[in-house]
């Protein structure tokens, strides 16, 4: 088990304190900088002209009008990006048989969604970069567009990409053998066809990316906004044929991502080779109608699953079938399969069964890339599970608390391994489960609902148990030939007045690393938190790890900070040890003084030790070696992932004559092992269940038949707010993992797991005395009132 | 996106401000509140050459009462139409839709007029303008005249406005102490346009409904007044039989177009479902 990490009653005891966010106040005083706020000398911007059309092939692009409008520095097209940067291509190794299209920055014949960037015009200024595209004119070829994937499956369909032989991107099998024989003898069998909806990212920060190329020193510069600085210096340095040396990548603030800025853009690849062909910096802001075309978007799942179970409501198997339509590409370079991948792994994960089958396909067709978002695959895996779960109670006749708590694998089970092969170190479900059946007065939930619905009033409770994935070590991208690091650095060094600066590899978006990082420096080291700097977000000053994604910032890069805290606190102690002719295992640090460990009492403090290690180090002794920084690299060992659990409870009112749903309450327990900071943990969850919600109620790309995109902006797309969110209510069960001193798991896609789950049970619990029900998300009034027969 | 590059005047007077707009020909545009205007501009579905600002025109500002009518300037906020007593005393029904239009910070900058102009027809004062009966007064090079409601709104964003023509004030008739008004809307998040709203105004002497004026937004290509309904009420108490009339009537009364996210036959449902329950709440209240 972890080594305990010391009561919250020490001076510097910060792991398990909900400390502010140092920078909250500054981003609130409107002192952050953001890619957009960077202005450099000699700047030049960038505006792309798209691609009207879903399908087509590029006849001919005429642009001498816009090279002689004000202000216009260079136009390119494909050719001319495609002379200085090589394709790539968004597979994985260990996806067997994955294919997908070589990407370029620019295409040069055919384009394969509507909203591909096809010319990019640079300007002076934006106005006068979109002023100069609205003068070039591309004769462009309608070709079939592939839309819907039952289309892009039929044989002899029209291919999304002229140059992939069928629509099939990865196809994937699980069997654990029998099943048919399961099914066919079980004492019930409960199945539906469900549906997700393609929704995206919609981050307060749209991308921006700000590149300059100065040929003088051949050294590249890219302000980012993204998670992952060090991908991105690997992939510009390879794809551009610079020394990763001499590529630095800078994200400074970010306003968020969920997973969004971590795929290869091509208008991003774009920018560093305009930059380098104009030897002039080049920034590119994509604003909200570009981010709806060109952003990753995510999900769009059809599920068919089918469960079976004994007479006695035990689940015995569950057979899936998911197909996934991901757009024209594999995303470069963690690739579109990752997330129909966890979809079917993910399945049934909660609970004790051994029979099991998937079927996952994932398909091309002509619409912008889905990939990594928020929860990967999780929210799809966990709808799919907790609906069969209260389809099987109705028809056992049981409630589905009672289902659940039949079914969870038991608390003391551990470790086990699902059927779909994952392995489990120690979970909570059932400890999940009491406490959430608590917090939401479940029974009385149910007695109100009984009587209201004697009143007409309608309302829905629903519950869903999850497990999310945290702390990937390299099986997850390493091991399918992606430079993509599962391990983090730091450099952890006391200044010459005794303040500390840690440079770590993990990433801030505005979730809080930073400040965790912080806590778990100065709770380590002894210091006040306030003397810990947190520097982040840059190649050049950071050492190379995989920064933030997937939820392993704090599981990580808190381990790596703990570990790295603690070598330089023993080289502070033998410092110190040797000023005081003392023993280093006396001695202590609280508070930025060095101690007695016994008595607490002051010797000396931590800036009067760096003071005489920086300027009088002729007064130590010779064979001391005053390292006042050190840096240490961290990479999750033991299991392959770190699984964290909970469970969620929702309570909608649905107006039965009008489809509207109000969502009252949602409750959340979660266990994230060793929480470092419940606030930012709350934080975490009530934004994800937000995300969730949204999936659940509103959010939705909408394509015609033709594949353009029909509400492609923020009047048209709904993403949820305040006004229709309810009060969150969050608790926590604590289980450490014992594969790193720390044992903190992630809890970021907690919340989005498994809400839109939860809103779905809730919703269709309400529907049930009409006989109605809904296997579809987003649940909008018009799909709930097809469901009620009212329409 | 950046708007196309424009001119920019200002006028002090309405005089001037015809004359401006006329002096840049067809390629003009008024801006008022900016807050449907300048969206458009930024995405580049408008692009004139030349915006007149009436911000600043003293005469199209105030809210006052004269006898039996209220006038409100064009560039009275949306903000001021919420707040305002005269208009929650002469005027309830705007009052009453005021909340449901945006969001604070566009209701701070956002125009009646603009919104008049507009004529949006999923936008809530333009329908109200039909429930009250008001009367918008518009001025331009030929001089002015009063255009009532029912022949303001034209077709899809199209009003009696001419180019160069500008809105100036809108006049409705103060609402008498008889007169009950009811307001909703069913819209996906709170302040968002509607998939169909309702205004409803009338008379109850002797409980029995007379002047009844049904107005509804995001129904069609402009806001529309229910007429078969407003008579199945007319000269009949408001019971649960006179409002399921109504209700029925409005088959007759709207014809929504199919669209992917919102049915026509969802959009007549709702309707229904919206009209019967604010004749409810007038009812019950009554
Ligand atoms: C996010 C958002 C949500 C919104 N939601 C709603 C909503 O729910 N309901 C709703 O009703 N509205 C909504 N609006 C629109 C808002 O109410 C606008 O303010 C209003 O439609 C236009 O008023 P304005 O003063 O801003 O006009 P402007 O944008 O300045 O002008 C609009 C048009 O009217 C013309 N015009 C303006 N004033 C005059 C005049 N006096 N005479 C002649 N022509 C004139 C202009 O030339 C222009 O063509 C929303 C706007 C935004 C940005």
């Amino acid at each position: 088990m972890n080594a305990p990490l010391g009561a919250l009653d020490r001076p510097n005891s910060y792991i398990g304190r909900s400390v502010s966010r140092p920078n909250a106040a500054r981003l609130l005083a409107g002192r952050g900088r953001y890619v957009t706020d960077l202005v450099l000398l000699r700047m030049l911007h960038v505006a792309f002209l798209r691609s009207p059309y879903a399908h087509a092939r590029i006849v001919s692009i005429d642009a001498e009008a816009a090279r002689a409008m004000p202000g216009v520095r260079l136009v390119a097209t494909g050719p001319d990006l495609a002379r200085l940067c090589t394709p790539w291509t968004g597979t994985l190794d260990h996806f067997k048989g994955m294919k997908s299209a070589p990407q370029l920055p620019l295409p040069i014949e055919e384009v394969l969604w509507s909203g591909q960037a096809v010319v990019a015009i640079v300007a002076e200024t934006r106005a006068q970069a979109e002023d100069a595209a609205e003068a070039v004119t591309v004769a462009f070829e309608e070709l079939p567009a592939v839309v819907e994937v039952d289309h892009a499956r039929a044989p002899g369909a029209d291919r999304a990409a002229l140059a992939v032989a069928d629509n099939l991107c990865f196809g994937s099998r699980l069997d654990t053998g029998g099943i048919d024989g399961v099914f066919a003898d079980a004492a019930h069998v409960v199945e539906e066809e469900f549906h997700f909806g393609r929704h995206t990212a919609v981050t307060l920060e749209p991308r921006a990316i700000l590149a300059d190329w100065d040929p003088s020193e051949g050294k590249l510069t890219v302000h980012h906004a993204t998670q992952t600085p060090y991908q991105f210096q690997d992939l510009y340095s390879r794809h551009y044929g610079i020394p990763e040396a001499s590529v630095r990548v800078v994200a400074p603030d970010i306003g968020g991502s969920f997973g969004m800025k971590l795929h290869v853009y091509p208008e991003d690849m774009a920018v560093v080779g305009l930059s380098m062909l104009c030897g002039r910096p080049v920034k590119y802001v994509a604003d909200r109608i570009e981010a709806f075309v060109s952003d990753i978007h995510a999900r769009d799942h059809r599920v068919r699953a089918r469960m079976a179970l004994d007479d006695d409501g035990t689940i015995l198997a569950m057979d899936v079938d998911d197909v996934t339509a991901i757009g024209a590409f594999s995303t470069y370079p963690r690739t579109s399969a990752v997330e129909g991948n966890q979809v079917i792994r993910l399945m049934g994960a909660p609970y004790r069964f051994h029979s099991y089958r998937a079927e996952l396909s994932v398909v091309f067709q002509n619409k912008v890339q889905t990939s990594q978002y928020r929860a990967v695959g999780h929210p799809i895996a966990c709808a799919v599970t907790e609906r069969l779960v209260d389809l099987a109670a109705a028809k056992v006749g049981l409630d589905p608390v009672a289902m659940r708590e039949r079914n969870l694998i038991a608390d003391d089970a551990y470790p086990c391994a699902s059927p779909t092969g994952y392995q489990f170190e120690a979970l909570s479900h059932q400890a999940s489960l009491a406490k959430l059946k608590a917090m939401m007065d479940y029974d009385g939930l149910r007695a109100e609902q009984a009587a209201l619905r004697q009143r007409g009033i309608h309302r829905g409770i629903g519950i869903a148990s999850f497990v999310e994935i945290s702390n990937p070590s390299p099986a997850f991208y390493g091991i399918g030939g992606a430079r993509i690091s599962a391990q983090d650095g730091a450099i952890l060094t006391v200044t010459p007045s005794g303040e500390v600066r840690c440079q770590i590899s993990v990433t801030e978006q505005g979730q809080g690393t930073e400040t965790i990082v912080g806590q778990v420096v100065a709770d380590q080291l002894g210091v006040p938190r306030e003397r810990v700097r947190v520097i982040t977000g840059d190649t050049e000053t950071t050492p190379h790890g995989g920064a933030t994604w997937a939820c392993r910032g704090a599981g990580i890069g808190g381990e790596t900070a703990l570990q790295a805290a603690r070598k330089l606190r023993g080289n502070v102690l033998a410092i110190a040890a040797s000023i005081l002719q003392a023993q280093a295992g006396e001695l202590d640090m609280r508070d930025g003084v060095v101690v007695d460990a016994a008595s607490g009492t002051e010797r000396v403090s931590l800036s009067e030790v760096a003071r005489i290690a920086y300027f009088r180090s002729d007064t130590l002794p010779r064979d001391l070696s005053a390292q006042l920084s050190v840096a240490h690299h961290h990479a999750p060992q033991g299991y392959p992932f770190a699984f964290t659990n909970g469970v969620q409870g929702c309570h909608v009112e649905l107006d039965v004559e009008t489809g509207f749903v109000k969502i009252l309450k949602h409750w959340v327990v979660e266990d994230c092992g060793r929480i470092i900071n419940p606030l930012l943990v709350d934080e975490q969850v009530r934004g994800g269940v937000v995300q969730g919600l949204g999936a659940a109620f509103f959010e939705e790309c909408r394509y015609d038949e033709n594949g353009q995109l029909t509400n492609g902006s923020l009047a048209d797309y709904l993403v949820p707010m305040a006004c229709e969110m309810p009060d969150i209510v969050v608790g926590h069960i604590e289980t450490p993992t014992a594969d790193t001193e720390l044992g903190a798991k992630g809890c970021g896609e907690a919340g989005t797991a498994a809400a839109s789950a939860a809103a779905l049970n809730a919703v269709n619990d309400a529907m049930s005395p009409f006989g109605a029900r809904i296997a579809q998300i987003p649940m909008t009034p018009a799909r709930l009132l097809k469901a009620l027969g009212t329409i | 996106m950046k708007a196309r590059a424009f001119s920019y005047v200002c006028p002090a007077t309405v005089a001037e401000a015809l004359d401006a707009f006329a002096a840049a020909g067809s390629e003009a545009s008024f801006i008022a509140g900016g807050q449907s205007l300048v969206p458009a501009l930024a995405l580049r579905l408008q692009a004139p050459e030349c915006l007149v600002d009436i911000g600043r025109i003293a005469e199209l500002r105030g809210i006052s009462q004269d006898g039996e009518w209220l006038r409100l300037g064009a560039l009275t906020r949306h903000v001021e139409v919420h707040d305002h007593p005269l208009i929650a005393a002469c005027a309830p029904l705007l009052a009453l839709a005021a909340p449901f239009v945006a969001h604070p910070a566009i209701r701070n900058r956002g125009t009646l007029g603009g919104s008049i102009a507009l004529a949006d027809p999923a936008s809530e004062f333009p329908a109200m303008m039909l429930a009250v009966a008001a009367e918008m007064e518009i001025a331009g090079p030929a001089g002015r005249r009063r255009v009532p409601a029912t022949d303001f709104f034209q077709d899809l964003y199209q009003t009696a406005i001419e180019p160069g023509e500008l809105l100036v004030a809108i006049h409705i008739p103060v609402a008498r102490p008889g007169h009950r008004c009811a307001f909703d809307e069913f819209a996906r998040r709170r302040g968002d346009y509607a998939i169909v709203g309702c205004g409803v105004m009338l008379a109850l002497p002797a409980d029995v409904v007379n002047e009844a004026r049904i107005a509804f937004l995001s129904v069609g290509s402009t806001p529309l007044r229910a007429r078969a309904a407003e008579a199945a009420l007319n000269g009949r108490p408001l019971d649960a039989a006179a409002i399921r009339d109504a209700q029925a009537a409005l088959a007759s009364d709207l014809d929504p177009a199919d669209d992917e996210q919102v049915p026509a036959a969802m959009r007549l449902h709702l309707a229904r479902v919206l009209l019967g329950r604010l004749l409810g709440k007038i009812a019950a209240a009554a």
